[in-house]
């Protein structure tokens, strides 16, 4: 999903895209449903898990990781160390941001650089894979992600997009 | 992408487990779109959107029944959901972008309710399922 064109997951966030010095506020019900489960997190299986993910369900987000090896099917790229590895780098990252989600932009200045002015990557994956954290999420803690707990991780990785994507603009 | 002999199999495999609790997640699929996304509520401002509503309920129910008859209708979504499609196009004026809200609302709703039967595999199927679903709804529109 997220490929029809003009079709874009997550409507409300687009509008801080207008207005950068908003920053997201958080309220400390959101703060809290993010940090219990973030401290219950095995940030490396999750991260490999997410990557793994996003690569099998959106095949066409592998044309970045070209030099990873064996993609050629779900337990192949689920499998893939290079993978696992990026997969916690990035999931590591994310860490920061819930450690300064109060200053995203800020916090995800250099990367946003990255991402964009060198590796090229369409925001739009951005929001693929935060949703795919999100659905990982769903299958890990069950009865404890409750409407309420998806809809602050959804503002947070919604956050977190919009931060990484912020040197496009 | 077409869906594939495996991708029906998962599917098909997995209606078969929801049995008569389709309605069951499509209700707290609506519920999470609702909480996550709260644009999508101006769709519903005539119902009781309040926890356990029968209002609730009762679309999701609706949902439930059309994305069952998706799942028998493989090969034919688009004339399958032509009469949803026109009144959501026409009559309700829903943007499709909504559509994709609660189709990703109702993975992460399988994906607490099933996680053992929530493999990379059947993500991917489910995923490009909805994705057709929510084509053939939005073939109406222009």
């Amino acid at each position: 999903m997220g490929q029809i064109p003009g079709c874009k997951p997550g409507l409300e966030p687009q509008a801080q895209a207008l207005r950068p010095d908003i920053m997201v506020h958080f309220t400390a019900e959101e703060k809290a449903a993010i940090t219990s489960l973030w401290g219950k997190m095995n940030v490396e299986e999750a991260g490999g898990e997410a990557l793994g993910r996003l690569l099998v369900v959106y095949p066409w987000t592998q044309r970045f990781f070209d030099n990873f090896g064996n993609l050629s099917s779900p337990s192949a790229i689920l499998g893939n160390p290079k993978v696992k590895a990026h997969g916690k780098k990035v999931l590591t990252s994310f860490g920061d941001a819930i450690k300064n989600m109060d200053n995203l932009k800020t916090t995800f200045a250099k990367l946003s650089e990255l991402h964009c002015d060198k590796l090229h990557v369409d925001p739009e994956n951005f929001r693929l894979l935060g949703n795919v954290l999100v659905i990982i999420l769903a299958t890990h803690f069950g009865k404890e992600f409750t409407p309420e707990v998806q809809a602050a991780w959804q503002k947070l990785v919604s956050a977190v997009a919009i931060a990484l994507g912020h040197k496009y603009h | 992408m077409a869906l594939s002999a495996e991708d029906r199999a998962l599917l098909r495999a997995l209606w078969k487990k929801l049995g008569s609790n389709v309605g069951v997640y499509t209700t707290e699929a609506l519920e999470r779109t609702f909480l996550a996304f709260p644009a999508t509520k101006t769709y519903f401002s005539h119902l009781d959107l309040s926890p356990g509503s029968a209002q609730v309920r009762a679309h999701g129910q609706k949902v439930a029944d059309a994305l069952s008859l998706a799942v028998e209708r493989l090969d034919d979504l688009p004339r399958a959901l032509s009469a949803l499609s026109h009144l959501h196009a026409r009559q309700l004026r829903v943007d499709p972008a909504s559509f994709q809200l609660l189709g990703h609302c109702l993975l992460v709703t399988l994906a607490r309710h099933y996680p053992g039967d929530f493999s990379p595999a059947l993500q991917a199927s489910l995923d490009k399922f909805l994705s057709h679903v929510i084509s053939a709804l939005a073939s109406e529109y222009q």
